[in-house]
């Protein structure tokens, strides 16, 4: 199971390392930045963090000895347009909204996406940064809007684990968008989401869908599941259709999504009420588990609060570990429960931490 | 020539106290700082070299807030690079 449990909350990154008795603190970096999210080498030696300064834009920390030193990179940034400088419009990264390895075959080299909804990236370890310009110059981008924030939003980025040139990318409010040739070309590919908040006309658009999260089956990559703002969808061809899954007993609303590394069928979502208050159902804690792709879903509660609990957990804030039983979840209210046996019993790490925006297992 | 000054909170990428710089807007000095403190442009401007929303720039105690970096500089103003409340 992992041996670390990497926080990134609105004020630092706390690690976390597994013991005898548990996950006990192990350090606190950059404290009192927002850190927005969170990349850890398998051998738990590189780390990249994304920081989200209030005053001073976004910025790229990157250690290389397991968080003993931090070296700040330069960040992405837009490539400067002609008269940008007075040009409210013309783009500048925002936020940094999902980082992932861009697959075995090419250590180190690094997918970012962005707020506004962008990829960047990276052949030399963070060192240098490209703008995908073919992702940008889509056609259909120009239907794309900010969804919770004003700015769109490029928050999943799912690298296929049978071809590193594949790569499947949601954003908020954009669908789901594909490469088949490492991002020279890219195509849309979220047919089947449905937008009830959208006039009627519209709500099968797949160019304007709120995807909050993407996550794709490791050991079965044809199968990838999003929680939507409309609810839970899952595509079973390889992006080629999605289909709404509508028998989640609590709420088919909320951010996150976790599938397990080896059964499809299997996958967790957190609940919560929408859209003009967010809040979990009945102020009680719960996960959804389903473990038949859908068809049926189990509530689980053990460990979790039951009365006045306000936690949200954000797009990020939810995540798996390699075996499927380990499982982590961080709050808008700063607590974080793990679980080691699939969310059927979860412990509180704790209570009062600063809001979490993305948790990392390594 | 004029002085630049940042706020503590920039101290890890920008110099500390007044440094002095050529330059006769807000734009040619800080330009003029940040080829010698390359790191801190990225705090101060963005992707665009627009003045981050959340900074504020001060010249001779007056408190610029629109076309910061035409703002012109005397031979002796002194420039403050803070940063703004409402970023907090």
């Amino acid at each position: 199971m992992a041996q670390n449990l990497y926080v990134a909350s609105r004020k630092g990154l706390l690690t976390y390392q597994r013991g005898a008795k548990g996950w006990t603190h192990k350090a606190t970096d950059f404290l009192g930045s927002p850190v927005s999210m969170v990349l850890v080498s398998p051998d738990r030696q590189t780390i990249f963090v994304a920081l989200n300064l209030g005053h001073f834009g976004t910025k790229l920390h990157r250690s290389t000895d397991g968080g003993g030193s931090w070296t700040e990179l330069t960040a992405p940034q837009f490539p400067k347009v002609e008269g940008g400088e007075k040009d409210e419009k013309a783009p500048a990264v925002n936020a940094i909204w999902a980082m992932e390895w861009a697959g075995k075959d090419k250590p180190g080299c690094i997918w970012i996406g962005t707020a506004p909804a962008a990829v960047f990236y990276s052949a030399d370890n963070g060192e240098s940064w490209t703008l995908n310009q073919g992702l940008w110059d889509l056609p259909t981008r120009a239907k794309w809007f900010g969804g919770g924030t004003v700015d769109t939003a490029l928050h999943s980025i799912c690298v296929d684990p049978r071809s590193s040139d594949r790569v499947a990318v949601a954003v908020s409010c954009g669908g789901v968008t594909l490469t088949e040739d490492g991002g020279k070309t890219w195509r849309v590919a979220g047919h089947g989401l449905t937008a009830e908040f959208m006039p009627p006309e519209m709500q099968k658009d797949p160019d304007i869908q709120d995807a909050h999260l993407m996550v794709q089956c490791p050991a079965n990559p044809k199968v990838s599941w999003i929680q939507h703002h409309n609810g839970i969808f899952r595509s079973t061809d390889d992006l080629k259709s999605w289909h709404e899954i509508t028998t989640a007993p609590v709420s088919k609303f909320g951010f996150a999504v976790a599938v397990h590394p080896k059964d499809a069928d299997t996958a967790w979502f957190v609940p919560a009420v929408k859209d003009e208050h967010r809040y979990p159902v009945d102020e009680k804690m719960v996960v959804q588990r389903t473990r038949d792709g859908g068809k049926t879903f189990d509530v689980l509660r053990h460990g979790l609060p039951q009365e006045t609990a306000f936690d949200l957990v954000y797009r990020h804030g939810l995540v798996v570990d390699e075996t499927g039983e380990g499982l982590a979840m961080g709050s808008t209210t700063g607590a974080v429960w793990t679980s080691d046996n699939g969310g059927d019993a979860w412990t509180l790490l704790s209570a009062h931490l600063p809001p979490v925006y993305a948790l990392r297992f390594a | 020539m004029a002085k630049v000054f940042f706020t503590s909170h920039l101290r890890s990428v920008a110099p500390d106290g007044g440094v002095e710089a050529a330059g006769a807007t807000v734009a040619a000095a800080l330009a003029d700082v940040f080829a010698r403190y390359p790191t801190a442009k990225g705090y101060v401007l963005d992707d665009q070299g627009r003045v981050r929303l959340h900074i504020a720039v001060f010249v001779d105690n007056v408190h610029v807030r629109r076309d910061i970096l035409e703002y012109p500089l005397r031979g002796d103003s002194e420039v403050y690079v803070m940063q703004a409340l409402s970023g907090g």
